[in-house]
């Protein structure tokens, strides 16, 4: 595919930009200022690919006639305008499950590090306050407790056989129940309701119109001052301003957070909280599985260009 | 229980102390000033018919405690591991000793598995990056890290903890692998064997003078540069100078240690390091398990009292 013209919005991975330079006519967006290199370039970008934090929207979309396929890589894509592509005969592809257990790791990770404040332990020990304190504070076991899942896909799934192998009895909420597929989880037909019947809420849905401020004041005063909220999905999915302060006033009793509304901006008032967990969007940030998703770009891309069926369309 | 004289060696939790002032005659040990303990344990040797204990280095059970108190029957440990308190002594005099196994071996498994992610995914260690407000400062970028699901757990010890910790993994689709007979697993009959088909390897085995200094610096170098140690047992399974050496130098990738050799005291070395994540020997440190424990402490020292069995005898 050498001659197809690929424009990378943002340095996201070594390797992908690497293997895009090699193999494809690499365009780096960053490397000039966006109306010139439009102007000279536009008409040679047969290619977008993107991240979480940088997609292809209208205007972009609009400014490149020769766009054939944009490769996101990410497997949320609510930063690309489907319905624009779909006008244009434009194709979208992701990168699902390749880096579905790292993304329900963290989940895990980060309701285990919220609930027993391992982040909090370790800065403890740190400052030398446990040899000068003693003991550090009792927590609440993580064990036994009920975990409530907003969208029961890929992820959420994952998350929900992690959590049962600690006997955590699992209940969900997404538009339809499955109650033959996962006899074993409880539905809720509104998320309110999950919250009200969980200790844990994890945030596994995709993001889009009908998913956006899914976590509300209603739902996080339903989770309750004991109540854990876990999001790994996108900020937008929960009312940011709300959730900073239920956690101040002690309505939400703790977070584990690795998206925010406005990456890389994070609400100030919660960076001195003892009672969250905030990570900086490394959901699917191994070297394993970064390597796996820059292959599957690449992938999507040969099909394309070779005329073969794509490997993980959207669009 | 009123007229059982109890000696509690250090504050340990407040509602045990409470109940145990209430229902025996509770003796504080340090209510004495540190140079006049003796002095304490003369004046009421006569009275101490129980002792209990805490758990971890230093928490007391020694012979020369036991041999100061002639009239003792029965050292209850507040912990599941009794290695602080000297066997021999008890059983050449008589002395009962019970401790708390299984109300914590779900919290115990819980940390050693919150390690077990939270170190290779530097979860901690991505949460002082978002605090200091180095994500915003570097523009969004934060490294990668390792990922956890798949990975071979070697667990050392497959005893209630072990067990706990090995049913937990498979929920994240890690083969095990474990250096003790049992029928389902693969055993491996040396831990350095063990250690060198690992990614991650969990110190859950009981504390015996066989099992002191198991993990070795051969047993470091097996683990390698990408593996992962995990202690949630006692800081004496470790050769712990190899280790921090090992760690500093990246010849082994990274640890979660909840236990030290002389707790509180951890090496300023692994203070300053990225790839651990450091614990104040809170396996056990949830509300619900201290309460628990608590209870089997008050539990057996009434059954001693009442001449019944006891809950929960080691000698």
């Amino acid at each position: 595919m050498e001659s197809l013209g690929v424009l990378l919005l943002h340095p996201v991975n070594a390797y992908l930009e690497q293997e895009l330079g090699r193999r494809c006519r690499l365009y780096r967006f960053w490397e000039s200022p966006r109306e010139e290199f439009l102007r000279a370039h536009a008409g040679a970008v047969r290619a977008v690919v993107g991240n979480a934090n940088y997609g292809a929207d209208a205007a972009l979309i609009d400014a490149l006639p020769a766009l054939e396929i944009v490769a996101s890589f990410s497997v949320g894509i609510d930063r690309v305008d489907l319905a624009k592509c779909r006008e244009r005969g434009i194709r979208v592809t992701n990168t699902p499950d390749v880096l579905t257990d790292d993304v329900a790791d963290l989940a895990v990770g980060l309701a285990i590090a919220v609930l027993r404040r391992i982040p909090q332990a370790d800065r403890y020990v740190r400052a030398g306050l446990w040899k000068s304190r003693g003991d550090y504070t009792l927590t609440t076991r993580f064990s036994g407790k009920r975990v409530g899942i907003i969208g029961l896909g890929r992820i959420g799934q994952a998350v929900a056989r992690r959590v049962e192998a600690f006997d955590c009895p699992v209940s969900y909420h997404q538009r339809t129940e499955q109650a033959s597929v996962y006899p074993n989880y409880t539905y809720y037909p509104t998320v309110v309701e999950l919250a009200a019947n969980s200790d844990v809420l994890v945030v596994a849905c995709p993001l889009n119109a009908s998913t956006r401020h899914i976590v509300s004041r209603e739902v996080m005063e339903a989770l309750g001052p004991k109540g854990v909220l876990i999001n790994v999905g996108r900020g937008p999915h929960v009312d940011e301003p709300e959730m900073v302060a239920a956690l101040a006033d002690g309505r939400l009793g703790g977070a584990g957070l690795d998206v925010f509304e406005d990456e890389p901006n994070v609400p100030e008032a919660l960076l001195g909280m003892d009672n969250v967990v905030l990570v900086p969007h490394v959901g699917s940030g191994t070297y394993e599985t970064r390597k796996a998703m820059a292959d599957l770009v690449l992938g999507n891309l040969e099909a394309h260009v070779l005329s073969k069926p794509l490997l993980t369309p959207v669009v | 229980m009123e007229s059982l004289g109890v000696l509690l060696l250090r504050p340990l939790d407040t509602y045990l102390e409470q109940e145990l002032d209430r229902r025996c005659r509770l003796l504080r040990l340090w209510d004495a000033p540190h140079d006049r303990r003796g002095e304490f344990l003369r004046a009421h040797a006569l009275s101490i018919r129980a002792v209990v204990t805490g758990g971890g280095s230093g928490a007391g059970g020694d012979a020369e405690l036991i041999d100061a108190l002639p009239r003792l029957e029965i050292i209850v440990c507040y912990a599941v591991g009794f290695d602080h308190v000297d066997l021999t002594r008890c059983r050449e005099r008589g002395v009962r000793v019970t401790n708390t196994p299984d109300v914590l071996t779900d919290d115990v498994a819980d940390l050693a598995v919150g390690l077990a992610i939270d170190a290779p995914r530097r979860i901690p260690h991505a949460d002082r990056y978002v605090r200091a407000g180095l994500w915003k400062a570097n523009n969004g970028y934060y490294g990668l890290t390792n990922q956890f699901s798949g990975k071979r757990v070697g667990i050392i010890g497959l005893g209630r903890i072990g067990l706990a910790i090995a049913k937990r993994v498979e929920g994240f689709g890690c083969p095990r692998t474990r250096q003790q007979a049992y029928p389902n697993y693969t055993y491996l009959p040396t831990v350095v064997q063990l250690a060198a088909v690992s990614d991650g390897l969990v110190v859950a085995c009981s504390p015996k003078e066989q099992s002191r200094g198991i993990v070795s610096r051969e047993v470091i170098e097996a683990l390698g540069p990408r593996g992962v140690l995990v202690n949630v047992g006692r800081g004496a399974h470790v050769d712990q100078p190899e280790l921090v050496a090992a760690l500093a130098e990246g010849r082994l990738g990274g640890a979660g240690l909840d236990v030290f050799e002389a707790e509180s005291d951890v090496p300023q070395v692994l203070m300053a390091l990225d790839n651990v994540v450091l614990a104040p020997h809170m396996g056990s440190g949830t509300r619900e398990t201290r309460k628990a424990m608590a209870d089997l402490v008050l539990a057996n020292l009434e059954a001693h009292a009442l001449s019944k069995p006891l809950l929960t005898p080691v000698v």
